[in-house]
């Protein structure tokens, strides 16, 4: 118990309003320091709306959500979100919005330049320092949305669909980023999607959610071995794994 | 490719160019004739010669008032407007971007501003003059107040507009509120900024004739009233079109600002 990152018990969130909207009902989740985990499933299953709970973005309405022991009540940078749309400032230049955080944080530029020059050629951006968002390509984009969480050494990284967004071919190159990364840091992730092949490759349990209301409908160890890549994609594990899950989504 | 370019920019200028120049040519031949109503519309090579006059004639203790005294006038006129505008942008930038931002300050003075905006500036008048009398506050008064709605309403629609994910981002990365608003909140609110700035500025030069024709003794306003008076209109038409000039090119300075500052914009819209 002492050793989860997240601890959620009981955790509703309902939206007041003339005809109140229940997004999550009775949500219990732990999840281990050090765990990728996906929350999967369809649109409206409040899988974002547990992710923005997580980051302090909006409140819960009963329950107990604490991270790392500590109850959540705003966010902060202990707790890293990486945007579907990336969300970088469109005004500043790569640079400038990796080092955005420890900036406002009042660290001294020689506390975080070494790091931020570091985490970006990780992510392969180091001949991109100087441009601008709009300059650069989707995947890019959600290259220096990862970068600028790095960056900050966050316990834990929250990710909202980041690669929803990306044409086929860069969202395998992304997935297969990320698992490096992962492998590297050994962060404690949660991972919103509502791609089967996405949870399969990338986490060590999918939790499978189903909607009206919110509810986490099924927890799935994946016992693909690591290190993964691409090729685990088409591994006979993955399409066993794939077809339970599919499975188990049509049961819900 | 630039050739094509500067020949279609050539071509365009002389376009623009047609309508102004055939009127110039008909006031002038219409006034040759003696046909502007007795005389009293001077020809444009009339208010040429006035303005060349104005502008460098001799001055000092000259008993004509129009001689030589151009750049003086301009000069009152031009620090009243940077004054009273700069006044304008230091208070209703930061208001803005505060009623924008918070809905406790929009609630406390958006009405009040809401409230006073629809009395025209020129209706203060009276007012200002009680308060200041024939002083250069008086003029700086009005200006500040013309140009003042226009920027604190655009920079609150700015503010107010920030993408949500941009906020959450900030506050995710330990942003507080001081920083939120100066590092996000104002960049983002920066193109709605602009248009304030540039509807604003228009109604400062408007307000500065306005309180020079009545609340000063100096400036381009107060000579384009004093010229009507002794009758002058070679005077008044030249001045007129100074206040344009000046109106114009204080435009494009803005626009020139503009265009550095929002670099990230124009690459947005190719």
């Amino acid at each position: 118990m002492s050793s989860d990152a997240i601890h959620i018990a009981g955790v509703d969130k309902i939206y007041p309003g003339a005809n109140p909207v229940t997004a999550l009902q009775g949500i219990d989740l732990a999840i281990a320091d050090g765990e990728f985990a996906a929350l999967l499933g369809p649109s409206g299953c409040g899988k974002s709306t547990l992710l923005n709970l997580l980051a302090g973005f909006e409140a819960t309405t009963a329950g107990d959500l604490k991270v790392y022991g500590q109850a959540v009540s705003k966010p902060g940078p202990d707790r890293a979100v990486v945007f579907q749309e990336a969300a970088l400032f469109p005004w500043l230049n790569v640079w400038e919005n990796v080092v955005f955080g420890p900036k406002v944080q009042g660290l001294s530029a020689d506390k975080y330049e070494a790091k931020a020059r570091e985490t970006l050629k990780l992510m392969g951006l180091e001949k991109f320092h100087e441009h601008l968002p709009v300059q650069l390509s989707g995947g890019m984009r959600q290259r220096v949305g990862i970068a600028r969480v790095l960056v900050m050494e966050p316990k834990l990284l929250l990710m909202d669909e980041p690669f929803g967004a990306l044409d086929a071919q860069t969202r395998l190159t992304m997935q297969e980023l990320l698992l490096d990364v992962w492998q590297a840091l050994k962060k404690t992730v949660v991972f919103v999607t509502h791609d089967i092949d996405e949870a399969i490759l990338l986490a060590d349990t999918i939790y499978v959610m189903s909607a009206r209301p919110g509810r986490i409908a099924t927890r799935i160890p994946v016992e693909l071995p690591r290190p993964r890549n691409l090729d685990t994609l088409t591994d006979e594990h993955f399409n066993e794994m794939k077809k339970r899950i599919m499975h188990e989504m049509r049961g819900h | 490719m630039s050739s094509s370019l500067s020949g279609q920019r050539g071509k365009r200028m002389a376009l623009a160019i047609c309508l102004p120049l055939a009127f110039l040519l008909l006031w002038e031949v219409l006034g040759q004739f003696n046909l502007l109503i007795d005389g009293l519309i001077p020809t444009p090579s009339a208010v040429m010669r006035a303005w060349w006059v104005w502008i460098a004639g001799p001055g000092g203790l000259s008993l004509n008032p129009y001689s030589g005294t151009w750049a003086a006038n301009l000069w009152f006129s031009l620090e009243r407007v940077g004054q009273g505008y700069l006044l304008a942008i230091v208070l209703g930038v930061p208001l803005g971007v505060l009623i924008g931002w918070s809905r406790l300050a929009a609630q406390m003075v958006d009405p009040s501003i809401q409230w006073l905006r629809p009395i025209p500036i020129t209706a203060w008048l009276p007012f200002s003059i009680a308060l200041f009398g024939i002083k250069d506050f008086g003029a700086i008064f009005l200006i500040t107040l013309g140009a003042f709605y226009p920027i604190v309403v655009n920079t609150t629609q700015g503010a107010r507009d920030v993408d949500k994910n941009l906020v959450r981002a900030a506050r995710m990365m330990g942003a507080g509120g001081g920083a939120l608003l100066r590092r996000v909140i104002l960049p983002a609110a920066l193109p709605s900024v602009f248009t304030g700035l540039r509807i604003g500025l228009g109604i400062a030069w408007t307000a500065v004739i306005v309180a020079e024709m009545v609340a000063v003794k100096s400036g381009l306003g107060y000579v384009l009233w004093d010229a009507y008076y002794v009758g002058r209109m070679d005077v008044v038409i030249a001045d007129m079109v100074s206040i344009g000039l000046m109106g114009y090119l204080s435009d494009r300075l803005i626009v020139l600002i503009e265009n550095r500052a929002l670099t990230w914009r124009r690459l947005q819209s190719y």
